[in-house]
Formats: C-alpha cells, sequence, structure tokens
C-alpha cells in the first residue's frame, strides 16, 4: 500500500487502487472514520456521527454490487437537502427534524448505482439560505483552513468535509454561489453545472429556477468523474435537459491552445487585492497556455444581487409554505388541532380555525431560524397584489436581460473568468448581524444561477494568512466539458489544489 | 321592485384519467384514505410535477367542445394558501394565460335560444379531503383526492335566471358526458359548481354587487340557492339596504343561504409562474388532432334526431341528452328501423325504470338488439304492450334477449283464434249472470268478463281480439 494515507488521495487515483485492490475501500473507510473521530467535533463538517458497522457494511455492499462503477467503495457526503431514502433529510433546520425521506434523489440512485458509499449528511446553512454555514440550526461548521473562519456556504459541510480529508467527494446545491463560494474559501472545486444539466428530484427546493446539484472535490478530474454520474436528462424532473451527456473525463486532457478568455469589467466594491492578484496571476497562466484574453461586457452584472434576491426569495417563500406541522417534520408542542385552541370558542368550527391558526403560526416561528424567516418576509412581499410588477416581474426581465448579457459575452468569448468570491473565507460572526453584507459576498457567483450557465470555482492562490482564494470559470449552457478542460490545464500547470490545510 | 338577475357559474370538473395530474397515482373514487398516495402529491420535500399528457389531451377536448380560443403556450401558475387538504401549501393552477378563453355554450329554454359565454377553461390540481371528527377534538387528511386533474369552467354572467342556469348546467354536463372525460358525478365530486348572482334595476348598465354562493350539491339546489337568493337580495334592496360583497353557503336542509363561518378576508394568492413546469407552446397539430377527434355534441344530435328520424324537439332533447341514450336510440333502428315507437319505448318505460331505480344505462344489461327484438315482438303480435311491459322489466334486470324469454315458452302471447274461441266460451258458460246483465244494457260487464277470460289465458291473450270475440259471442245470443 502506498505511504500517503489513503483519505488524502483523490477520488480518481483512490478508484483505480480499489480497482486493483477492492480492500483498499475498506481501509479507506476506517482512515476516513478515524479522521471523522478526531476532527468533526472541531468542524462541524458532518451534522450526525457516523454509523460505522452500516458503513462498512455498505461499503461490502456496494464492492459486490458494483463490480464496474465508476464511484465503486468511493465515500461520498450529500448535502443535507438531497433527499436519501430512509435517511433524516432535515436541510439543517428545526423544522424538518424526524423527516426521513421515503424515496432517494435522482442523483442519490446514480451515486448509489456507480457504487459510491454515502457518508453522514453534510452540514449547511439552513434550507441553503446563506454563505457561511453560521445558519445552520444544529451549529455552524469551520474552515479547514482556519478554524476561527466560516468554511462558506450554503454547501459549507461538504466543502469542508472534502478539503479535511473526511470524505473523498461531496454533492452540494448551488441556487447563488452555494457550492462554489465555499469551495473558493475551502481550497477545492466546486461546480454548478448548467441549469438542467443534473436531476433536481429530491433536492429540497430553495429556489425551484436556480438551484442545481453539482459535486465538491479535491481536483478537476474528480469533479468530471461525479458530474458524469449525475448529469443527464430525469423525466421526473420537467426542467431537466433532454441533451447528451458528453464523456467529461476523456476529454480534459484535450489542449485549451486558442480558447477565448473573455475578462468582465466587475464591481470592485469590496473586492480584496489578494484576491485580485492572484486572479490576474491565475489569467496570465491561462496565457501562457496559448489562451487569448479579450474584454467582455456583462452591463447588468451589478443588478445581479438585487434581482436575485427577489426571485430567489419570491420562490423560497413558496417552496418553504409546506412546512406546517401538519404532515411531517416538527410541530410546536402546545399547537395544533386536537389540542385545545385558543381564545374563546364560541363554537367547535371558530375553535378548529383557532387551533389550525396557531398550529402554523407557533410551528413557523419557533421551527425556522431568523434567515429563513427573513426570506420568507421578503418573498411573501415581492409577491404580493400590488407589488407584483414592482419587484417579481421586473426582476424576471432583468433576469433575461443578465441572461442575454451572456449570451453576448459567449459570442466573443469561450470561457468568462472571475473570482468566485470577494474576499478569502470570513470569520465567523463577522457578518452574521449584517445580512445585506453576507448577501454581497454571493456577488460574483449569482449571475451564472441567473442566467443558468454553468461555472466552476478552482483554487488559485493562498492569502498572506494562509487562506485559499477560488478563480470562477463560467461558459455557455451545456458547455461543461470545456469548463474541466480549462480547469484542467491550468490546474496541470499549478499546484494550488495539492495545496492541504494544516489541521 | 323588479329586479334583473345576472347571474355567473363556476364549474369544477374532475377528470377521470388514469392517474393525478402531476404524479402516476391512480384516482379511483372510493379507496381507503391515503391509500393513494406518493412523494409527490404528498408534497414531501425535494418532489416535482411531471405534467399527465392525457389530462393535457383532455382539457383541450373540452375547451374545443366549449368553442374556447385554445392558448398558444401552455403555463402554470402557484396560487398560494395556507390549508391542511392542500399538502404543498399552493395549489399549482393558472392564472393569467388559462388553457383557454372566450368560448361559448347555447342553451335553449322554452322556445328560446341563448348564448352564454365561457370565460375560460383552465387546468388545476385537486385538494385533499378534510375529515372532521364528530366531537371536534381533531382532524383528519385524506390525500387521495390531491393532484387528481381538474378543469374549472368559467361562464360569463350572461345567465339571467335560475332556469337559464339549470339549462346551462344540464347542457354542459350533457357535453361533458359526450366527450367522455368524466364521470360528472356531483355527489362524488366529480362535478362541482358555484354560482355568482348579483341583482341590478332594468335599464342599469352596471352591475350590482356579486354574493358568492358555494355548497351546491345538484343542480336542483343550484336553481333553488339562485331563487332564494335572488328574493332574499331584492328583499334586501327592497328596504333601503345595500349588498354586501361576500361568500354565502347553501343549507339544503333549510333551503337557505347563510353566510360563511369567518368573514372572508380579500385574498392574496400571490400567484407567479410555477418554476418547476416549464412553459410549453401548444402546437397547433395537437389542437387539430384533438379537434379532429371530437364526437358528435349533444346539440348536433338533437338536430339530426329531429331532422332525420323526425323526434319531436321534446324527445330528441330528452334522448340526445344522454350519450348512451341516444346511442341506444340509433343502434335499436339497425335492428327497429321505426324511430317513434324506439324513442317510445326509451323516453317512456325504459327512462321510467332507470329513473324508479335510480341507475344509468351503463347499469342494467340491456343490449341495443333487445330493444328492437322487442319492438319487433310487438308488431308481430306475439307481446301485448302490457305484457311488452313486463318482458322490458326481466330483460333489464336479468340481461336477456326478449326472443329468448318468448321462446322459453310461457310469455308467448295466444293469437291462435281456436284457443281463444275455447277460453271466450268457456268464459261465457261460468258468469251467466253477467251474460245477463250485458244483454240489459250494462256495458262494465262485458268488461269483467274480458278480465276473467285473461285471468284464465294468464295473461297471453291478446286483449283486444278477446274483447271482440266476447262481444259477437254475446250479441249471438239469444
Amino acid at each position: 500500500m502506498a505511504s500517503r494515507a489513503l483519505a488524502c488521495q483523490t477520488l480518481h487515483e483512490l478508484r483505480d487502487l480499489i480497482q486493483q485492490d477492492p480492500t483498499a475501500a475498506e481501509h479507506l473507510l476506517e482512515e476516513l472514520l478515524d479522521r471523522i473521530a478526531q476532527l468533526n467535533g472541531r468542524l462541524h463538517a458532518y451534522l450526525a456521527e457516523p454509523d460505522r458497522k452500516r458503513l462498512r457494511q455498505q461499503v461490502r455492499e456496494q464492492l459486490k454490487a458494483c463490480p464496474n462503477g465508476k464511484l465503486r467503495g468511493i465515500p461520498i457526503t450529500v448535502k443535507d437537502n438531497i433527499c436519501i431514502q430512509g435517511e433524516e433529510t432535515t436541510c439543517a433546520s428545526r423544522i424538518l427534524q424526524g423527516f426521513r425521506s421515503p424515496y432517494d434523489a435522482t442523483v442519490i440512485e446514480r451515486l448509489r448505482r456507480e457504487g459510491a458509499v454515502l457518508m453522514p449528511r453534510a452540514n449547511m446553512d439552513e434550507f441553503a439560505f446563506g454563505s457561511s454555514t453560521e445558519n445552520s440550526a444544529f451549529g455552524p461548521t469551520r474552515n479547514p483552513w482556519a478554524t476561527d473562519r466560516v468554511p462558506g456556504g450554503s454547501s459549507g459541510g461538504s466543502a469542508a468535509a472534502v478539503a479535511a480529508d473526511l470524505a473523498i467527494g461531496a454533492l452540494g446545491s448551488d441556487t447563488g454561489g452555494s457550492i462554489r463560494q465555499p469551495a473558493s474559501f475551502c481550497g477545492i472545486v466546486g461546480m454548478k453545472p448548467t441549469y438542467g444539466r443534473v436531476s433536481r428530484y429530491g433536492l429540497v427546493a430553495f429556489a425551484s429556477s436556480l438551484d442545481q446539484i453539482g459535486p465538491l472535490t479535491k481536483d478537476v478530474t474528480d469533479a468530471a468523474i461525479l458530474l458524469s454520474v449525475i448529469a443527464g436528462h430525469d423525466a421526473r424532473d420537467s426542467t431537466s435537459a433532454p441533451v447528451e451527456v458528453p464523456d467529461y473525463v476523456s476529454q480534459l486532457n484535450t489542449s485549451v491552445k486558442g480558447l477565448r478568455i473573455g475578462l468582465p469589467k466587475l464591481p470592485e466594491e469590496g473586492l480584496d487585492h489578494e484576491v485580485n492578484d492572484s486572479l490576474a496571476e491565475a489569467v496570465k497562466a491561462f496565457e501562457r497556455l496559448g489562451c487569448q484574453t479579450t474584454s467582455v461586457e456583462l452591463r447588468q452584472i451589478d443588478k445581479a444581487i438585487a434581482t436575485y434576491y427577489i426571485i430567489a426569495t419570491a420562490e423560497a417563500s413558496s417552496n418553504l409554505a409546506r412546512y406546517d406541522g401538519v404532515q411531517y417534520g416538527y410541530r410546536a408542542v402546545g399547537s395544533g388541532l386536537g389540542v385545545e385552541g385558543s381564545g374563546q370558542a364560541q363554537s367547535p368550527e371558530p375553535r378548529t380555525q383557532n387551533a389550525l391558526l396557531d398550529m402554523y403560526l407557533t410551528t413557523r416561528t419557533s421551527g425556522f431560524g431568523d434567515e429563513p424567516k427573513r426570506r420568507i418576509l421578503l418573498g411573501t412581499y415581492v409577491l404580493s397584489h400590488g407589488y407584483y410588477d414592482a419587484y417579481y416581474l421586473k426582476g424576471m426581465k432583468v433576469r433575461t436581460l443578465i441572461k442575454q448579457d451572456f449570451d453576448e459575452a459567449f459570442k466573443r468569448c469561450d470561457l468568462v473568468v472571475m473570482p468566485t468570491a470577494p474576499s478569502p473565507a470570513f470569520r465567523l460572526g463577522e457578518k452574521i448581524d449584517d445580512p445585506l453584507q453576507m448577501y454581497l459576498s454571493d456577488i460574483y457567483t449569482i449571475s451564472a444561477n441567473l442566467a443558468g450557465v454553468p461555472a466552476v470555482s478552482i483554487p488559485c492562490g493562498l492569502s498572506k494568512a494562509g487562506l485559499p482564494i477560488g478563480m470562477q470559470l463560467l461558459t455557455a449552457p451545456f458547455r461543461e466539458d470545456l469548463l474541466l478542460r480549462a480547469a484542467y490545464a491550468y490546474e496541470q500547470a499549478t499546484d494550488w489544489h495539492r495545496r492541504q490545510p494544516g489541521l | 321592485m323588479n329586479y334583473e338577475s345576472v347571474i355567473g357559474l363556476e364549474v369544477h370538473l374532475q377528470l377521470s384519467t388514469k392517474t393525478k395530474l402531476f404524479c402516476g397515482c391512480l384516482t379511483k373514487f372510493g379507496a381507503p384514505p391515503n391509500s393513494q398516495t406518493c412523494p409527490v402529491c404528498l408534497g414531501l420535500p425535494g418532489v416535482l410535477p411531471v405534467l399527465n399528457e392525457q389530462a393535457f389531451a383532455w382539457g383541450i377536448k373540452v375547451a374545443l367542445a366549449l368553442n374556447c380560443q385554445i392558448a398558444n403556450v401552455m403555463k402554470f401558475d402557484r396560487k398560494q394558501y395556507f390549508y391542511p387538504d392542500l399538502p404543498k401549501n399552493f395549489q399549482i393552477s393558472q392564472y393569467d394565460q388559462p388553457l383557454s378563453q372566450h368560448g361559448h355554450l347555447d342553451i335553449t329554454v322554452g322556445e328560446q335560444a341563448k348564448r352564454i359565454g365561457i370565460t375560460r377553461v383552465h387546468m388545476e390540481e385537486d385538494a385533499g379531503k378534510l375529515l372532521h371528527d364528530t366531537g371536534g377534538a381533531s382532524s383528519f387528511v385524506d390525500f387521495n383526492r390531491t393532484g387528481v386533474p381538474l378543469l374549472e369552467i368559467v361562464s360569463e354572467p350572461d345567465i339571467r335566471s335560475s332556469d337559464e342556469a339549470y339549462h346551462y348546467l344540464t347542457e354542459l354536463k350533457a357535453i361533458l358526458q359526450y366527450l367522455d372525460v368524466s364521470t360528472c358525478n356531483m355527489e362524488e365530486g366529480s362535478l362541482r359548481c358555484d354560482t355568482n348572482v348579483s341583482l341590478r334595476s332594468p335599464g342599469v348598465a352596471a352591475f350590482g354587487a356579486k354574493v358568492e354562493v358555494k355548497n351546491l350539491n345538484s343542480f336542483r339546489a343550484v336553481k333553488l340557492a339562485l331563487e332564494y337568493e335572488t328574493k332574499r337580495q331584492a328583499a334586501q334592496l327592497d328596504r333601503g339596504d345595500r349588498i354586501v360583497q361576500e361568500t354565502r353557503l347553501w343549507n339544503a336542509k333549510k333551503a337557505i343561504t347563510g353566510p360563511m363561518r369567518s368573514k372572508e378576508e380579500a385574498a392574496d394568492y400571490r400567484y407567479f409562474p410555477e418554476p418547476d413546469l416549464v412553459p410549453f407552446v401548444i402546437e397547433p397539430s395537437v389542437i387539430e388532432r384533438v379537434r379532429a377527434g371530437l364526437p358528435e355534441l349533444p346539440a348536433q344530435r338533437r338536430v339530426r334526431f329531429q331532422q332525420r328520424h323526425q323526434l319531436s324537439a321534446y324527445d330528441a332533447q330528452g334522448i340526445a341528452q344522454d350519450r348512451a341514450l341516444a346511442d341506444l336510440f340509433e343502434q335499436a333502428l339497425e335492428t327497429y328501423p321505426k324511430p317513434k315507437p324506439v324513442a317510445n319505448w326509451i323516453m317512456g318505460d325504459l327512462s321510467a325504470y332507470l329513473n324508479a331505480h335510480a341507475v344509468t344505462l351503463a347499469d342494467v344489461k340491456l343490449r341495443p338488439e333487445w330493444l328492437g327484438h322487442l319492438l319487433q315482438l310487438i308488431e308481430e303480435g306475439t307481446l301485448s304492450g302490457k305484457m311488452a311491459k313486463d318482458v322490458l322489466q326481466q330483460v333489464l334486470e336479468r340481461g336477456v334477449d326478449p326472443v329468448e324469454l318468448v321462446n322459453q315458452g310461457s310469455l308467448r302471447q295466444v293469437v291462435d283464434a281456436d284457443a281463444l274461441e275455447r277460453i271466450a266460451e268457456d268464459v261465457v258458460q261460468a258468469f251467466p249472470k253477467s251474460v245477463e246483465d250485458y244483454g240489459k244494457g250494462k256495458t262494465n260487464a262485458l268488461m269483467y268478463l274480458v278480465g276473467q277470460a285473461m285471468k284464465r289465458s294468464q295473461g297471453k291473450a291478446n286483449p283486444e281480439q278477446m274483447t271482440e270475440m266476447l262481444k259477437r259471442k254475446l250479441v249471438s245470443r239469444p
């Protein structure tokens, strides 16, 4: 066996190892379990303690069941908003505590089919609302590079688990940057595929027209493998695109010579100069690889945050209406039908009405954290009678303009390069009381969701304080192959992806 | 004072597709609670809707039959409100771009033809059912109905009387049954109706404040509720009171409307486009395919029945109204090509039987050719009219060909003159007193003798024939 710890290796290295010697999968699991026991208390990347017995059994079963699986014996953690049959899926919210999904999300079916081993659930911001994972109802996740810092969010648990070698790969969801920003904060690769590339069936909806599931991995090859497993049309998701999935992995080595790299002029407010410098270096690296740079215009990008917080909250307010204590999850004690209703009851009917309203109010008031409440209120407001045209409708129009900006840009270039986040990871508590500052940490990632285009974040530097910096590549819809090729070429030319947090 | 009623009707129709609108669950009525559910119709976290193509096609079918214009794009919206029978706390419905608009339906009230506008026909999912514990301590939800495809058919406020409303509904139901897209059963809730009614003084163009009336469980209830509501509103206006815009419930037992338990607040449903269902273009070729498959509708059939078969307007209406009866009529003509008697038997004895037993034609086993056979047997004189009535009853109850019943024996009418002669002679011998009475001019005596003769023939004698024979015998007596 290699002297390098198995847990520290990439998915593709481990896949080859397990192919030669299936028992490596069992050793790998043991290493991970040891690391989790040692580190998860500090990081809180995982929401639950691993069930060692069941995991060992899962490894044995998957080795046997999927001899040719692309992920045979590979431990993957899944963000807590993707449904796994029989497992608790809480979205890191109190209101879903106790909810066990009776079905597998499509991506989970696909992971299982390829032999993956499903690790415990990864922590996240409640209902994916946040950029720091501080909004988890079950406590924040910490950044493996500096535990006084946030891992980003909302897929912070997924990113931290992969960066700290507590999982070999992870699935997250990205509505406004929730895969890319934590990947950038944790020094790993994170991709948001084209809207419609990966089935959303089984992903607990935040903003249905923006959500996408994507991989968080240690390098680009791993991202290509994981994406090739989860991508593709699904009849259960009407927004999933019937577009052929190319072989991402075999194309990675294709030369990027001659690719045109577009550099947009971005709002510089709040852009950290170290991030700016790293990005400039990265662009030079692309030029050395034979790419041409050109400037492109994304004129509406300064309106992206405002647009996003109208559309995303509107959809969220609707998607979260179902958490009412009636059918599943949490119901506030002392509320509800069957329990004495409040108020002076004159007849059974008004009392029932009061009891019902009482159940809704107490359940939702005590079940949701502050950020969901804030977004439900915002979203309800923008959809209200008399405000719809001024907010939601206008937001949808600006969204169309943003999409057109990208269409135009991709006529002039193959890829757009920009920072993933304006700064490296910030400290816990630094922005939690200032939602607007928190929202601004998604300033560069949000447009990709509004436009529906694919984007990837890859490590491109370290700050003086030793914190990872991420670069974001974006391209035209369904050209993830191009994105991965460019990212791979850059990765081969640099070694940022090999840097490890000093845990 | 006399007021004009302005009435609009809102009909909710459950489509009888095999599966629900957005998932693969069955839609059978009366299944055990929550047995026809899945994560999708239960609105569990993470699920997504996928449109049922059959329901979509049937929606177009209904819209075309109601002369509507079909939208260019099929788009769904979310209608948001909290209620425990709505698992997502929003209903997938259609708001600003309904499946179809600008249709109409022609009705005839008395001799008067009238066109009622159809504002829109749109598609949405049904909600579940709440079941309340009789003690009032707890409530239960049955999600079997959740997600069953519904069409909402909204009329223009073109209806001016409870009679017109009744005719609109019966004509609409007839059309829907012809289209074979719904069971149209109000008791099971596959057809539901709400109504809006307001009054205005003659000559006034503006509408008065409208009152919505719900909880109407039959067409009769709609008629009665509208009659009640117009009177109530008129009395209120006569007193100089204003009509408040509100929703009232029909109380069938007391035959009155009453205000809904809670004061209805101005509902804000916060409609917005359903992001999980991508709008799609309704291809003209799809519409044309559905149009080509439209059956003949009741109005066309009525005309045909009057023109080709010379039925009276009344018979044509009565038979064409029910697709099954109309099919029976036409198919029976293939065996017995005389429309009038076939229509008479359908409108008479057959309808009476169905009404008396509260069943439909589908519930009895009557083949069209059997009705034809029955009429042939009458024409041949094998069965008397009275016997034929009994035979029809047996046919309906046992599901056998009347020819078979007759051939089994006992039923054949005695036409054999010798046999009749013998019976007549026996009766004359047995009842000398009646014979004497008849001789004294008491014509009733003849009726008595005929009755006795029929009894002796066990009903198999032809009564007219027997009367003639007895008359002859009595006259020839000294």
